[in-house]
């Protein structure tokens, strides 16, 4: 590795963390070494969450779930090793590294749960009331109502199919957005842009419109 | 419901959003920060921001926390 990265890091960086780093730089047998306890560290951090997510997926367990884990750990560790350079020591070396495996296995874990789903695409009346319904009090219903049939324009008016198509997925009918990128072979990241921009259009919008004003009054 | 917390549900919020990517690359500092008991939304407002508009991103937050937690005996 180059000096630069080297160079980068901070004075303080505390000694584990260190280890860690100078042990994923090294060549021959250190860096395999280093390799391999960070795979162990990944492993055990991918099953610690899987452990905590367990009450949402029940159904995935055994060596079903123990092949769930070993992958994330096993791509959680190549955006590690890719991600090296971008370590800046701003926090311990193996809290930085978890994320990478949390976020793998919640991936995972999402995707395993609705392998056999599909994108939830409803826009209908029905999908609109039930939205209705939770809208607004008694004496507020009649602007909820407005304010939604607003909305429900400007999606129709403003958006891209595909911005329409992740927002009423994953705004409008929960649907998770891992599940979503996966089914539209993409990423989280790549996903959740869309869904921002779809967002920022409705409500630049609704803001032209003068539905907003109350919220930003607040 | 209020009006506004279905316009939240819906729209998000409208502040400066990092995005999954920049969230996941800046969560270990902004756990490790929490923790020890910073105001994070004042250090990381972007991250903070996407945490409340990115639900996945938001459950691996709490899975984070819950680890570092463990690992320093918390």
């Amino acid at each position: 590795m180059g000096p630069e990265s080297t160079i980068s890091l901070p004075q303080e960086l505390d000694a584990e963390s260190r280890a860690w780093v100078d042990g994923l730089r090294a060549t021959g047998t250190e860096h395999a070494r280093a390799l391999e306890r960070l795979h162990d560290l990944l492993l055990r951090a991918a099953h610690a969450e899987s452990r905590r997510r367990s009450h949402l997926y029940p159904q995935i367990r055994g060596t079903e779930l123990d092949d769930l884990c070993r992958q994330a750990a096993d791509d959680a560790l190549l955006a590690v090793t890719a991600k090296l350079n971008g370590y800046r020591g701003a926090s311990r070396f193996t809290t930085w590294a978890y994320a990478f495996a949390i976020f793998e296995i919640s991936v995972k874990l999402r995707r395993h749960a609705w392998r056999r789903g599909r994108i939830p695409t409803a826009d209908d009346d029905a999908t609109w009331d039930r939205l209705a319904e939770s809208a607004g009090t008694a004496q507020t219903k009649a602007e909820s109502a407005e304010l939604l049939s607003a909305l429900r324009r400007a999606i129709a008016e403003e958006l891209t199919p595909r911005q329409r198509q992740v927002f009423v997925a994953v705004a409008l009918n929960d649907a998770e957005i891992d599940v979503v990128a996966g089914q539209l072979q993409s990423t989280r990241g790549a996903v959740y842009k869309v869904l921002h921009d779809a967002r920022t259009k409705l409500r630049g919008r609704l803001e032209r419109e003068g539905h907003l004003q109350q919220e930003r009054k607040r | 419901m209020s009006d506004r917390d279905l316009i939240t549900r819906l729209l998000g919020t409208p502040g400066e959003d990092t995005g999954c990517e920049g969230a996941l690359a800046r969560l270990a500092e902004y756990v490790e920060s929490e923790l020890a008991g910073s105001e994070t939304a004042d250090l990381i407002p972007a991250v903070a921001e996407h945490l409340r508009n990115c639900p996945a991103c938001a459950e691996d937050y709490r899975g984070l926390v819950a680890l570092v937690r463990e690992r320093d005996g918390g």
